[in-house]
């Protein structure tokens, strides 16, 4: 019971800050404060940080180089997009239509995790990471190729039926899932892999099945990412999955820190509203960014996170200590007056 | 017959690029380590320098003057990449040089982008359009002349790191830094030479591209970099001569199922030609597999 209550003594702070979070947010967007150009912001950070924290997964957690995430992106935009598109007829309810169509995107995505995961997994470091890019690029040409994705002209008429709520919450999900799932045995198996694979595999750890379960989890939510992302444009092309959405994917988790999530989610905010800011400067714009990115790599080569959380726990901790030595501040000139 | 020839020539030709390209990539990758992502670009702006050589002056230079200046500039700024942006991070997670190397890739983009602008320049045809007829065909000079200069600089490339005093010393840091290091060879110096012949090399490798092409613009070097970069881990990264054969193959793999297949697929084949050739043979076909220990 003692056990329960301290768990709950964690959550019920989380999930405040995550409502009070969305509601600030919902009602700004409700009460047109932020017009639809910044709802639309949001729901792609919504993305970008289900695609940085599974990436994370494979990236962070397993040390795996993967430089072609955007594919299991594309399958799952694609998946998704096409299961709604062949049911929106039959499915009235929104929600409902993006659920369906987010549990195809994820199972394809997972099968396609699995092909591409139980062969590419015997590579190492730049190895492995060159093979995902490769099998980016053939789905992006396997894309351009089928009739049924309507090739390089790209998939119209998929339901915008995404909202700001929806990308939020299922951003929630994804997150709460993938920190839950790390900070398990399992999770802990998959980090020692990452420091030592020789030494895990002589402490009896299963390294492949590992691996492969992480890759699997990886390409799932990514799948998943994709799929927000198809409801949200409305239209895709098989362009917009390239290379360099990969490396955007993978620039946001090194940035956040390699191995952490809050990193991830942090850095994820801030890269994708940097340059809608930075808007005014035209040009300039992902000049600045690029300066950025090598200025932050010169100087904290760990990320911004390195491996650490941002833990709601911690900065109580933190403030109670502040205090505490605040306290004890005052509190001394006062007891050497009496003395 | 004369088919299958006129798609040999062109394969050579088009893998004749790739090679030159290729060996930056694995030059880079065998001394430090880093897949230099910025190769593509500076590629782009060997090809930029070529472009403005060849149309600012009133009268038109040489192409050979035009080229030796266009690679030396690419070389200086290669050396100059390296001590800013690489030189700091040699001790850092791999991880952070390669994210360092995918910013000086963006940045030399957008510069390119912010300085030319992002409508395509088009290069003038620096060599004779006449053809030459050779073994029963007609070849365009154009192609003569890449597949003759990329093939001579490549036998001097080798020459040079097998034959000379800076070659084997390149080749000795490439194997073992440190120990290099104590036999009194200047690590520093000897990076910087690797990374300025590659630079090099890759605006050699773009003006031959943009002639091919006839046009210049800066996302010019990303899709040619993949593949060179391709080719680079195909004949096994880090080895000179693997690069050159793999280039040649992608450029051979490239125009064939251009021909004879789809050219909507090829891009597709190439990269799965390489996830086959890395899942058979993880070093690639000329490298040496490397036992991890304990």
């Amino acid at each position: 019971m003692k056990k329960l209550f301290k768990k709950f003594d964690k959550i019920v702070p989380m999930l405040v800050l995550i409502f009070s979070i969305f509601l600030i947010l919902n009602t700004l967007i409700e009460t047109r404060i932020f017009t639809r150009y910044y709802a639309s912001i949001l729901v792609i950070v919504a993305v970008y940080i289900i695609m940085a924290t599974s990436l994370n997964i494979a990236t962070g957690f397993l040390g795996q180089l993967i430089l072609g995430h955007a594919g299991f992106m594309a399958i799952g935009a694609y998946s998704a997009a096409l299961t709604a598109i062949a049911l929106r007829d039959y499915i009235v309810n929104d929600l409902l239509l993006f659920i369906v169509s987010a549990l195809v995107a994820m199972i394809v995505a997972a099968i396609f995790g699995f092909i591409v995961g139980t062969p590419a997994l015997r590579l190492r470091g730049d190895y492995l990471g060159i093979m995902t890019l490769g099998f980016g690029e053939i789905v992006k040409v396997i894309l351009t190729n089928l009739e049924i994705t309507n090739g390089a002209q790209g998939l119209t008429g998929i339901p915008t039926i995404m909202s700001f709520p929806i990308a939020y919450f299922t951003m929630i999900i994804v997150v709460s899932i993938i920190a839950l799932f790390m900070t398990s045995r399992h999770g802990r198996a998959m980090l020692s892999i990452r420091e030592d694979e020789i030494a895990s595999e002589s402490v009896g750890i299963n390294i492949f099945k590992y691996k492969i379960t992480g890759f699997i989890i990886a390409s799932m939510f990514g799948g998943v990412g994709g799929a927000v992302y198809a409801f949200q444009i409305g239209y895709l092309t098989p362009g917009s999955f390239n290379f360099t959405r990969s490396i955007d994917i993978f620039v946001i988790v090194v940035l956040g820190g390699i191995g952490s999530l809050s990193g991830s989610v942090i850095a994820a905010i801030v890269l994708t509203i940097l340059p809608e800011t930075l808007r005014d400067f035209a040009s300039y714009r992902l000049l600045i960014y690029s300066i950025l990115l090598i200025l932050v790599m010169l100087f904290r080569p760990q990320g911004l996170m390195g491996t650490r959380e941002l833990h709601l726990s911690k900065i109580n901790d933190k403030y109670e200590s502040i205090k505490t030595k605040l306290r004890n501040k005052f509190k001394k000139p006062k007891e050497e007056g009496d003395a | 017959m004369e088919v299958l020839l006129q798609q040999i020539i062109n394969a050579l030709n088009t893998g004749s690029i790739y090679a030159l390209v290729a060996i930056g990539y694995t030059m880079v990758y065998g001394i430090i380590k880093l897949i230099n992502f910025a190769h593509g670009d500076i590629m782009m702006f060997g090809a930029y320098f070529g472009f403005l050589f060849a149309t600012i002056f009133p009268f038109q230079l040489p192409l050979m003057v035009i080229i030796a200046m266009s690679m030396i500039l690419a070389a200086l700024m290669g050396v100059i990449i390296e001590k800013v942006a690489y030189k700091k991070l040699r001790n850092a997670p791999r991880i952070s040089a390669l994210i360092t190397a995918i910013g000086v890739s963006l940045l030399l983009q957008n510069l390119a982008l912010l300085i030319f602008s992002s409508d395509p320049k088009v290069m003038p045809p620096l060599i004779s359009t006449q053809k030459i007829y050779i073994l029963g065909l007609d070849i365009p000079t154009l192609t003569v002349y890449t597949i003759s200069i990329s093939v001579s600089v490549m036998v001097a490339l080798t020459l040079f790191i097998h034959k000379t005093k800076p070659g084997k010393a390149m080749r000795a840091v490439s194997q073992d830094a440190d120990a290099a290091k104590l036999m009194g060879i200047n690590s520093n110096k000897t990076i910087s030479l690797t990374f300025a012949i590659g630079s090099a090399l890759g605006a050699l490798g773009g003006i031959f591209y943009t002639l091919a092409y006839s046009q210049v613009y800066p996302t010019l070097g990303v899709m040619p970099g993949l593949k060179a970069f391709v080719a680079a881990v195909l004949g096994g990264i880090g080895n000179i001569g693997g690069a050159m054969l793999g280039g040649y193959l992608i450029g051979a793999i490239e125009v064939f199922t251009n021909g004879y297949i789809s050219t909507r697929w090829a891009d597709a084949i190439v990269f799965a030609i390489l996830i086959i050739v890395l899942l058979v043979k993880p070093s690639g076909i000329l490298g040496k597999n490397v036992k991890e220990k304990v």
